[in-house]
């Protein structure tokens, strides 16, 4: 299911061209399907489906919310929906638009939201998207999903094509490394474990994964063995597989590119709550805004590296 | 008309007034343009979903959906559903939300509404699906003048125009009042008709309490391959003496006495 040598040479691919490959091969099998931007479609990429379907892209200019309730006209109109723009504006900027307008009327709209995360990067706070996992998971109906290799990012745009529902997918700015061969089949219905350990259980989702795969070697390497689940559906939340690990290893670690308030790491807590009362410890960005930086350096500045997760759970551990 | 115009207004404030609350005012102000749309001008089946050619229908979106109980009557009084269900209105389980919801499922009602300012978009997406699929009707929008403060409703309109849509008809119930008082004291519209010309459209302006006017410049806009948007000038609360271009009736159900006095004013 890994790529071999994961941790050593890591290959990567950018999530939106893959984002964009996939929205041309989908569109060439399925007329129905319609894809919309905001004046962003060359950063998005779906500008490449332009290319490809003129007569069936549609650019609503610097107007998210022309934007989000277009798509949801189109989706009454019986098309299959994407439409895209950065996280930031994406959710913020039309929340009224998803609730009142997809949401609430359940329309096939896949909000594909690049630039998820504080890896943005330079750019800085004003769009650097760290709540908007939060926002959409709070909706009704809607289903949230962060993809953490362009194999998976590849396979969940599939399947949302193919599932004739509100959608957000967040993907990021930065490229992606390989982490999934192609026997990796994406299954919407359920986490993901891809390590087996006994002493904690480590949860994250997106571009954090690999981070943790990462920081999971160097616990090991000091006899810690830790369980890695992958979350790429935030929402709705599948329990099993985190149940069946907290009631192992009674210590959770939740990591992800975002707030800790209201995304994968309150999903955690909500379910252990009720499931499998547990320890938690969450790793995002803490109550507060980004800033400009370089990708790699806010990584480790907000604390989301392998190296700094590492320390993070060492002390984690130490508390026990 | 005025018969069925009379009892569609009898029926809204009946409702209003079982539910102890809705928005007579802006429902009362839209009574005619709706009735003239469902009885002379739009091309959808009474059978609603069940009908043969369902699929090549005209489209009407209530953007201003709070004008609900007027669509709900005019509905019920076309046929599309009985008129039983109308007292349900704003009832807990009821199909008849206070808002129009597609959601639950009532025939006749196209998309949910409520939030302001998003009917346009709604319609400039459905017109756009339709040229795809070659279908031939068209897209209604009715909208409220108040609401056209929304930021988004002129993002819709700059898209409809550089969309060439020439399947959209924007109605505009202008009846000069808002929840706050009058739309030109609270943030003013004017020049209506020359703003919405500058976005490319083709602009009417009818007596939107006159069947005649309504009628014609409705199938005129229905024929046309122009972007038309109608500014249809009303009166809020139209039909009621005491309600009419009064403010204070946009959200307020009539008590007993009120509503037998309005019922029969309406006779």
């Amino acid at each position: 299911m890994l790529v071999k040598n994961l941790l050593e040479k890591p290959e990567t691919k950018s999530p939106r061209k893959t984002y964009g490959e996939t929205l041309v091969e989908l569109g060439g099998k399925n007329l129905n399907i319609v894809v919309l931007d905001a004046d962003l479609s060359c950063s998005t990429q779906t500008a490449m489906f332009k290319k490809a379907y003129p007569e069936r892209f549609f650019n609503c200019g610097i107007a998210e919310q022309d934007m989000i309730t277009t798509a949801a006209g189109l989706a009454y109109g019986g098309k299959t929906v994407f439409a895209s723009t950065f996280a930031m504006f994406a959710t913020t900027r039309c929340l009224d638009q998803i609730r009142n307008t997809v949401c609430y009327s359940k329309l096939d709209v896949k909000i594909v939201a690049t630039h998820g995360g504080i890896t943005v990067g330079e750019d800085g706070a004003s769009h650097q998207a760290l709540e908007d996992v939060s926002y959409m998971r709070s909706i009704p109906d809607m289903r949230v999903i962060v993809p953490a290799d362009c194999n998976e990012v590849r396979q969940v745009i599939e399947y949302a094509a193919r599932t004739p529902l509100p959608m957000y997918i967040r993907i990021p700015r930065t490229n992606l490394k390989n982490i999934f061969d192609k026997d990796y089949k994406f299954n919407p219905n359920a986490g993901i474990k891809l390590r087996d350990g006994k002493d904690l259980t480590i949860v994250t989702n997106g571009e954090t994964l690999y981070e943790v795969l990462s920081t999971a070697q160097k616990l090991h390497e000091v006899g810690i063995e830790a369980d890695v689940l992958h979350y790429p559906v935030v929402k709705p939340f599948h329990h099993l597989a985190l149940k069946a690990s907290a009631q192992k290893t009674k210590k959770v670690v939740v990591v992800e590119n975002h707030s800790v308030i209201g995304g994968l790491g309150s999903a955690v807590c909500e379910s252990l709550c009720h499931y499998a009362p547990s320890k938690v410890y969450r790793i995002g960005t803490k109550d507060t805004f980004g800033q400009s930086g370089e990708q790699r350096q806010l990584m480790e500045f907000y604390g989301l590296t392998d190296k700094k997760i590492y320390e993070k759970i060492i002390k984690f551990m130490d508390v026990r | 008309m005025k018969t069925f115009t009379n009892a569609v207004r009898k029926d809204i404030l009946k409702m209003i007034h079982n539910a102890k609350s809705g928005h007579p005012g802006g429902a009362c102000s839209c009574v005619d343009i709706l009735s003239v749309l469902y009885k002379k001008v739009l091309n959808v089946p009474v059978e609603w979903a069940n009908a043969v050619d369902f699929k090549n229908r005209d489209r009407f979106i209530l953007s201003k959906g709070h004008a609900s109980p007027a669509l709900y009557a005019v509905l019920a009084h076309c046929g599309y559903f009985s008129k039983d269900l109308l007292m349900g209105f704003r009832i807990l389980g009821s199909k008849l939300q206070g808002h129009p919801s597609s959601r639950v499922g009532l025939p006749g009602i196209e998309v949910s509404t409520g939030s302001l300012g998003q009917g346009l978009s709604i319609g400039v997406g459905m017109a756009l699906a339709m040229r795809l699929d070659n279908i031939k009707s068209k897209v209604f929008v009715l909208m409220g003048d108040g609401e056209m403060q929304e930021g988004s409703v002129w993002e819709a309109l700059m898209n409809a125009n550089n969309q060439k849509l020439k399947n959209l008809v924007v109605i505009i119930d202008k009846n000069n009042l808002q929840i706050d008082g009058s739309t030109n004291d609270v943030k003013t519209l004017e020049p209506l008709d020359k703003k919405l010309e500058a976005f490319g459209f083709n602009v009417k302006t009818v007596d939107g309490h006159n069947f005649e006017e309504l009628e014609k410049v409705l199938l005129d806009a229905k024929k046309s391959n122009e972007l038309t948007a109608i500014i249809a000038n009303t009166i809020k609360g139209k039909g009621v003496s005491f309600m009419e271009n009064n403010v204070s009736w946009h959200g307020k159900a009539p008590n007993d006495e009120e509503l037998k006095k309005a019922l029969e004013e309406l006779c």
